[in-house]
């Protein structure tokens, strides 16, 4: 699939991000837990395994996989895993979202 | 109430992770504590230490070496690393007349059972789109300068097999046992872009 995800010889990307000599794993905490939450929606969920969820990744819209980081990418393919094997909506996620930030408002 | 509230708004990401946690929870598809172990795995114990060992004992151990190069899953096993993301790994060796370097154009495929997880800049546009086609100068970015003469391999990596690089024995570790050479090698010597 000659997919955006099909970087190798594109040009434009500058140099690279070399950043902290020794960072850390996971940056954010959440970036720990979609790892996690990858692995076993992969070994469970009907329809689901490792190849799927990087076909889920490349199947991001080009311009949302340009501007989503490597774990907001994972992110999306949880999404669309458990989405498409009828797991959960989106909207419900949605629903859910609303709900923890309503709650986090009010502390 | 004195005080304030120390708790920064949480990011689109982060909520949506939760939300996704709370939801498969419920469902009884996830267990937090399992995935807490996960975490703790990857954050804490599966690292490039396990691929320094490797390469240590590769130097130590002409026979060892010679079947890392043949079958390097096996060997790897042996050495007591296996494990997702390493099921069929390859070993690359660097010599003076071939200097290999490691990427996945794709996505982020790399040895897990001997490196642990990639760092952001493997991961990066940068360096999978342009290590393929000028490898010279983003090894030079990482201040590694090959010389001409050298033969550049680059290896992209798939679903399918993960490269490990093994880098060359420094030329003045004569008589250093395994675990001072394991101390020698970084991950980013494993990568290729850097020399051990």
């Amino acid at each position: 699939m000659d997919g955006i995800h099909d970087m190798g010889g594109m040009h434009g990307f500058g140099a690279v991000p070399r950043g902290e000599h020794e960072e850390a794993v996971f940056h954010q905490p959440w970036e720990g837990r979609i790892f996690a939450i990858a692995f076993v929606v992969e070994s469970i969920v009907p329809g689901a395994n490792v190849d799927a969820g990087r076909h889920a990744i490349e199947r991001i819209d080009p311009a949302a996989y340009l501007a989503a980081s490597y774990y907001e990418r994972w992110l999306r393919s949880v999404e669309s895993l458990i989405t498409d094997a009828g797991v959960c909506s989106d909207e419900d996620i949605d629903l859910r979202v609303a709900a923890l930030r309503t709650k986090a408002a009010d502390v | 109430m004195a005080g304030h509230n120390h708790n920064k708004p949480e990011s689109e990401a982060a909520l949506r992770v939760k939300a996704i946690e709370q939801l498969l929870a419920e469902k009884g598809l996830v267990d937090p504590a399992a995935l807490d172990v996960m975490v703790d795995l990857y954050e804490n114990r599966v690292g490039p230490r396990n691929g320094a060992a490797v390469v240590a004992r590769a130097w130590s151990d002409e026979a060892f070496k010679v079947r890392l190069l043949d079958d390097a899953t096996a060997a790897i096993a042996d050495v007591g690393y296996s494990g997702i993301q390493g099921e069929d790994m390859v070993v690359v060796e660097n010599t003076p007349e071939v200097h290999n370097v490691v990427v996945c154009t794709l996505c982020s495929c790399y040895p897990w059972p001997v490196l642990g997880l990639p760092p952001v800049w493997y991961k990066s546009f940068a360096y999978r789109s342009r290590v393929v086609r000028e490898p010279r100068a983003v090894l030079a970015e990482f201040d590694l300068v090959i010389p001409d003469e050298t033969e550049i391999r680059v290896w992209d990596s798939s679903a399918e097999i993960r490269y490990l690089v093994l880098p060359r024995r420094p030329a003045d570790s004569d008589g250093l046992d395994e675990e001072a050479l394991a101390a020698l090698v970084t991950r980013d010597g494993m990568i290729g872009v850097a020399a051990v």
